[in-house]
């Protein structure tokens, strides 16, 4: 099957696919999206990843068209399309509950936007055939939607956006509404599909797994901003603020104050202990009070005492099979708690005094007041 | 775990108080049905001896007849009017947000407190002072004014209860904003216009009071002619007719079953 798919379109095609200006939008006097650019190129998997009310669903709606900018520019294939209305803009979408018609039958739906464009009844049975069988539901043609799993379900609202051949694919939180087991084969699926057709796709979802799993580039949101841009793992391993550290994988945080900076070479006081680090980041904050970021995975346990260590005391080590999540109290970290994960054979008892040591390229220094954000 | 006598006793209490509130909201229908079948010439409880004259009766008074007719005519073009004007009402109150919003829902729902007899008044004086004639349409009018507020607000509810994904669904498919009504909404709302419209028609067949205002001799509805007939004769003739009345609503009820499900069409499941 892997051999069928062809390459993955130039990630360098000149034009993008999707073009967002400037787009704006709030709700009687509410902010919902701050001014949004970003440029989605042809064939990618972009993400829009973030908590509830993080404005990525009214992202969605204002590329659909369902929603009217306040401001700003749309742009899909390089046509303007800030002002045309959701059936003239040929995308495609999948909803979290999918919205099969119901009072149709599977291939009705997936007929739907066919019979819309006056495409000929023999066409339009045979590219039903077709993209039936391309998400694997060719004998449920005459089912009804209320008589198919979740999963068939699903199937049959992609086959039902797919069938037009739409500029884009948008993915409302698809997979929400399956159980675990299914979720994952949905997911591979998903993205077989559309990496065979090159399909210009944005998602999306308020879960970090899936968008690490499944992008080209994520874009994490919070509060109507797009707080970072990037390929899944240039988020998860050089989170650029407090948000996006986070917001994606497990974070241990330290209060700390950033006494000198010199390029990307710092050096700061987590508690008695001065660190030296280089960080990647390109913006780092003033002296001062600031927040120290590493993941959990970045951390080694040591003996307590150790030079250029940070002190803590086993409070809770939590099996879990291959690995042991030991919970640490340390008073310099925020929230009084670091986690991190060793072989179960290592897992030490509770009450041992330990120290934490951090690697000298790896964590990020963020600004204290972030942590609101 | 095993029940308390307490239990036992409020679980017996509980029943035959259901028992009794159920008998008692059946119990006029029991009492005119079996009036209907009381040989008497007078209508008396309970009955000496037992006779179907008075439903023979029902069919040879040719007011019933023409009164039914009456009624069927004007509660089914006074429904078709109401639910088609209803909807369109109730769409348009969904939908858009304009400045005499209020106030059109003010008006729309003014039938429900303002009197029917003053609907009937009003009209009735309207009609004369216009020289109106006084046809079975001024009547049907009368109708719709009084039904419109039930119509408007059953279609209101299936309307925002609609999932409005369908309608996006449908946009992004490609189909223009009158395709999507077509084909999506009015379709799927259909449980909801049935359930509006079937108010509208049994409203419209049980009204009496209104209609006397508007009616003439030949236009008036079967509840008018009851009254007519209960002016002049006393005897068992009107339970007969209310027997068969009841008869015909079910029936009515029975046939929107059958084809939508109750249950669906009255929000109830």
């Amino acid at each position: 099957m892997l051999s069928e798919i062809p390459p993955i379109p130039s990630q360098n095609d000149a034009r993008p696919s999707v073009q967002i200006d400037g787009v704006s939008k709030s709700f009687s006097g509410v902010t919902a999206l701050e001014p949004v650019s970003l440029k989605i190129r042809k064939g990618e998997f972009l993400t829009l990843l973030g908590p509830s009310g993080c404005g990525k669903t009214t992202l969605l709606n204002l590329i659909a068209g369902f929603l009217e900018a306040d401001s700003g520019e749309l742009f899909i294939n390089s046509e303007l399309v800030t002002q045309v209305p959701p059936h003239q803009r040929e995308i495609g979408i999948v909803f979290q509950n999918y919205a099969l018609f119901p009072h149709m039958s599977v291939a009705q739906n997936v007929a739907y936007g066919l019979r819309t464009r006056r495409v000929p009844k023999a066409e339009i049975a045979e590219r039903v055939r077709e993209t039936l069988a391309l998400v694997k539901l060719e004998d449920f043609a005459d089912r009804r939607p209320r008589q198919l799993s979740g999963g068939q379900q699903q199937r049959v609202a992609l086959a039902r956006a797919l069938v037009i051949r739409p500029r884009v694919l948008l993915l409302d939180e698809p997979f929400s509404a399956l159980d675990r087991n299914l979720r994952t084969a949905m997911q591979v699926e998903l993205k077989e599909i559309q990496s065979r057709l090159g399909l210009t796709t944005v998602f999306v979802t308020h879960d970090q797994s899936e968008a690490l799993s499944m992008s080209d580039r994520i874009a994490v949101m919070s509060r109507g901003r797009i707080r970072q841009i990037g390929s899944p793992t240039e988020i998860y391993d050089c989170p650029q603020n407090h948000f996006v550290s986070t917001f994606v994988g497990d974070a241990n945080l330290f209060s700390a104050t950033l006494v000198e900076t010199d390029g990307k070479k710092v050096s700061l006081n987590v508690g008695e202990t001065r660190l030296p680090l280089t960080t990647y980041q390109d913006e780092l904050p003033a002296a001062g009070p600031v927040t120290l970021f590493v993941r959990p995975e970045q951390c080694r346990l040591s003996a307590a005492g150790q030079d250029g260590a940070i002190p803590a005391t086993v409070a809770l080590s939590v099996y879990q099979g291959s690995y042991a999540e030991m919970h640490l109290d340390c008073p310099t970290a925020e929230g009084g708690r670091v986690m991190l994960r060793v072989p179960a054979s290592e897992a030490l008892p509770v009450g041992t005094a330990v120290s934490i040591a951090l690697p000298e390229q790896g964590p990020a220094i963020y600004a204290k007041e972030e942590a609101a954000a | 775990m095993k029940k308390s006598t307490l239990d036992h006793v409020l679980d017996w209490s509980g029943r035959i108080l259901l028992t009794l509130i159920l008998g008692f909201v059946l119990l006029p229908f029991f009492v005119v049905l079996i009036a209907s079948f009381n040989d008497s010439a007078i209508l008396s409880f309970p009955p000496k001896s037992w006779s179907l004259r008075w439903y023979a009766n029902v069919f040879e008074y040719r007011d019933f007849g023409a009164g039914l007719v009456n009624s069927l005519k004007i509660a089914g073009i006074g429904a078709s009017i109401a639910i088609v004007a209803g909807a369109g009402f109730a769409y348009v109150m969904d939908r858009y947000d304009f400045a005499l919003k209020g106030l059109l829902n003010g008006v729309l729902m003014s039938p429900l407190i303002i009197p029917n007899f003053t609907i009937g008044l009003g009209l009735l004086i309207l009609s004369t002072s216009a020289s109106l004639p006084r046809t079975i349409w001024l009547v049907i009018a009368v109708h719709v004014i009084i039904v419109l507020p039930f119509v408007v607000r059953s279609v209101y509810v299936s309307l925002q209860n609609f999932e409005r994904r369908y309608e996006q669904a449908a946009e992004s498919l490609g189909a223009s904003p009158l395709h999507v009504l077509v084909t999506i909404t009015l379709p799927l709302l259909v449980p909801g216009l049935v359930s509006g419209a079937l108010f509208a028609a049994i409203l419209s067949f049980n009204e009496f009071t209104a209609s006397l205002f508007v009616v003439n001799q030949r236009t008036q509805t079967l509840p008018v002619a009851m009254y007519n007939y209960v002016r002049e004769y006393a005897d068992p003739t009107l339970a007969a007719v209310s027997v068969i009345y009841v008869l015909v609503v079910a029936v009515l009820l029975l046939i929107v079953h059958k084809f939508f499900r109750l249950e669906k069409v009255l929000n109830v499941e």
